[in-house]
């Protein structure tokens, strides 16, 4: 098993809004491990992008109530740190990169002095060595002419280019995390096809953990070691790539895995979720998915499914997986997943599937 | 040189034949939006028109309805030249006939007038609905259409949704009951869950109307599904054009090629699997004297290329029927 660098606990946070106090992100825990890729999935207003910008506190302070919960990163509650430790981390040793690169640069400083700004800020190093070693890492993005793209800026740039700057940014000072949020939704595919190649080799050669939020979930099996789904802020399922694909339990996963078309997808409509995400500031009762859930049980009206337990890595938040539930059929598309699970990625183990003892992995 | 002729079967709703855009032409910063195309979209068919951003795709969308001024060529929509269309009372008569759907819901939505008046403003500019009373039985009806509450039509366009404000401007294009529609990345701002809505929606309203779609996006997994043929677009020209089952079957243009190759795709196995191709766009810069253009190199699947690459393109065609 890989060490876990950073885990979040329980993390519940709230913005005080003039219509009322909205609870973006409900109990949200996970473990992010050493050299791995996390996934978060979800729709806007998922509190996916909210969980992520706590760890680094970069939510706006005045609004922000951090409930309860807690990021523990090398023995060190982030939440708690005083705003002088945190600056040692955000940036450092946590960096992060964001989908619109034009609004995250400057545009009226070179990107070479950007990124020598931050080695300057965060490492020892003269003006003279920040620089060359900005234009190092602007050659380690994969941009042509380091030395003289250097002295441009960022207007200069096409938007695949600017990912590549910002990444470069993000790298200055050699962190163990890169958050990834959304960095190729602006991006036409060839050129997020290598941005996300980019991130990945880049992981691999300095062993970094990503955490890359998306709500496409073609780029989750692009570059997802593990997924985390978010709905409503709570996390409804969490899992290997390979269970959250194709062993998915969670109603909500196979809406989204559904209503993507595949190439080969023939059928005359697309499978799709009713109605829309629900107004967090008027939380239905219950659980927040049930109004749209085809499969939803009396029960999910009343009381909020816990995760229930698939397998030792694998967690869904349904009320399906309770023992007394009743047996229920998944879309076609799901089952042929779960099939394709059966025959390619279940070991031996034991793997409990509609209304089994939800503790019986591992 | 070679155009791409029209199957002589079916009825041509609209005809573009080499299509210019140019902008600021002849100074610093001339920009060749589109690079003379030549297509057709048949009436009643969904045409998919995919490209990358710059590759001239929302242009020629914009162009085909009037909203850009054409540099050179021609546009016959019911056989009629679209640049003899002048004057108030022709544009609106046109435009009676061809709506469009953009792709921001919110921005094309007058945030100060509440749905009612959204649609029934353009009830009564086209004479569609005299008095208030058909106005609002013609407004019900459309909201009914597109799956928003009646009792919604006194809201404001800030009060919906991204994928309901969407519904409400496919409702308004709806209002003079158009013969076609141009869609203009018209999911790319919807979350994933509403995206399989508003598809499922144009769909319905395909079947029920018989309308004629241009159905403009960068998603190819969803322009396949909605399209019955499909042109690749880049920088300003076209370079490959088929049936959507034919394109993504086999693909001959490399660029197409890559494209496909650069879409993620939501099953696992075949994303780790997935070799990504690079284009080269160096290949295909014909130097001038070099005669190109498109030319069919299996039946109704063009291709842009000179007419030394012609007999290449139709080898592969064919080696890839024999495969499949």
């Amino acid at each position: 098993m890989k060490e876990t660098i950073l885990s979040v606990k329980d993390l519940s946070i709230s913005f005080q809004t003039l219509d009322g106090k909205v609870s973006a992100v409900q109990g949200v825990t996970f473990d992010l491990k050493k050299g791995e890729t996390l996934a978060i999935v979800g729709e806007s207003g998922s509190g996916k992008s909210v969980s992520v910008k706590a760890i680094n506190r970069v939510l706006p302070k005045s609004s922000t109530r951090y409930e309860h919960g807690e990021i523990i990163y090398q023995g060190r509650n982030l939440l708690e740190l005083p705003e002088t430790e945190m600056e040692k981390v955000r940036g450092k040793k946590i960096a992060m990169i964001f989908q619109d690169p034009m609004t995250s640069l400057n545009p009226t400083m070179t990107v070479g002095r950007q990124i020598a700004e931050s080695i300057i800020k965060h490492q020892r190093l003269s003006k003279e060595e920040a620089l060359r070693e900005a234009v190092n890492l602007i050659n380690l993005v994969g941009i042509r002419n380091p030395e003289e793209s250097s002295k441009n800026y960022p207007h200069q740039f096409s938007g695949g280019m600017r990912q590549r700057v910002m990444i470069a940014l993000s790298l200055a000072c050699k962190p163990d995390i890169l958050i990834a949020d959304e960095p190729t939704t602006a991006l036409d595919v060839t050129i997020q096809a290598q941005i996300l190649d980019l991130i990945d080799e880049l992981r691999q050669k300095l062993n970094m953990s990503v955490i890359f939020i998306t709500h496409d979930l073609g780029v989750v099996a692009h570059v997802a070691d593990r997924v985390a789904v978010m709905y409503a802020g709570r996390i409804v399922e969490i899992g290997t790539a390979e269970e959250i694909f194709y062993h998915p339990q969670h109603p909500y996963t196979w809406g989204l895995i559904c209503s993507m078309p595949s190439l080969d997808t023939r059928d005359d409509t697309l499978y799709n979720i009713p109605g829309a995400p629900p107004n967090l500031l008027q939380m239905p009762r219950g659980d927040a998915f049930a109004p749209r859930n085809a499969f939803a049980l009396a029960i999910d009206f009343e009381e909020k499914p816990p995760l229930f337990k698939v397998s030792v890595s694998h967690y869904a938040a349904t009320w399906l997986l309770h023992p007394a539930a009743p047996k229920v059929a998944p879309p076609e598309e799901i089952l042929r997943r779960h099939e394709v699970f059966r025959s390619f990625y279940q070991s031996g183990e034991e793997v409990s599937v509609y209304g089994g003892s939800s503790g019986a992995a591992g | 040189m070679g155009v791409a002729a029209a199957q002589p079967d079916r009825e041509v709703l609209l005809e573009v034949r080499s299509l210019q855009k140019v902008y600021n032409p002849g100074k610093k910063g001339e920009v060749r939006a589109i690079d003379d195309i030549s297509f057709q979209i048949y009436k009643g068919e969904t045409l998919g028109l995919v490209g990358e951003s710059g590759s001239g795709k929302s242009t020629t969308g914009r162009a085909l309805i009037k909203l850009e001024d054409i540099t050179a060529g021609t546009v016959l929509y019911k056989g009629q030249d679209i640049s003899r269309v002048t004057g108030r009372k022709a544009v609106l008569e046109f435009r009676k006939s061809m709506q469009m759907i953009f792709q921001d819901p919110f921005a094309s939505l007058n945030p100060r007038i509440p749905v009612k008046n959204i649609l029934g403003d353009a009830l009564r500019l086209h004479h569609i609905c005299e008095t208030d009373e058909e106005v609002n039985r013609r407004v019900n009806e459309l909201l009914d259409t597109v799956g928003i509450n009646r009792s919604y039509a006194n809201r404001y366009p800030t009060e919906f949704s991204g994928g309901q404000c969407q519904r409400i401007g496919i409702a308004r294009a709806l209002c003079v009951k158009p013969d076609f529609i141009i869609a203009d990345e018209c999911l790319s701002a919807l979350d994933v869950s509403i995206q399989a809505q508003i598809v499922n929606l144009l769909i319905k309203l395909r079947k029920e109307t018989e309308m004629t779609f241009l159905f403009i996006a960068h998603d190819l997994a969803m322009v396949k599904y909605i399209s019955d043929r499909i042109v690749v677009m880049k920088d300003g020209k076209i370079l490959e054009m088929a049936s959507s089952d034919e394109l993504y079957r086999c693909p001959l243009h490399p660029y197409t090629v890559s494209l496909l190759s650069a879409s993620p795709v939501t099953d696992l196995r075949r994303e780790k699997q997935r070799k990504r191709v690079d284009y080269d766009a160096s290949l295909h810069k014909y130097p001038s004297g070099v005669s190109t253009g498109m030319f069919e190199v299996a039946p109704d699947h063009w291709i842009y290329c000179s007419e030394q690459e012609v007999d290449r393109y139709r080898q592969a065609a064919a080696a890839r029927k024999k495969a499949n």
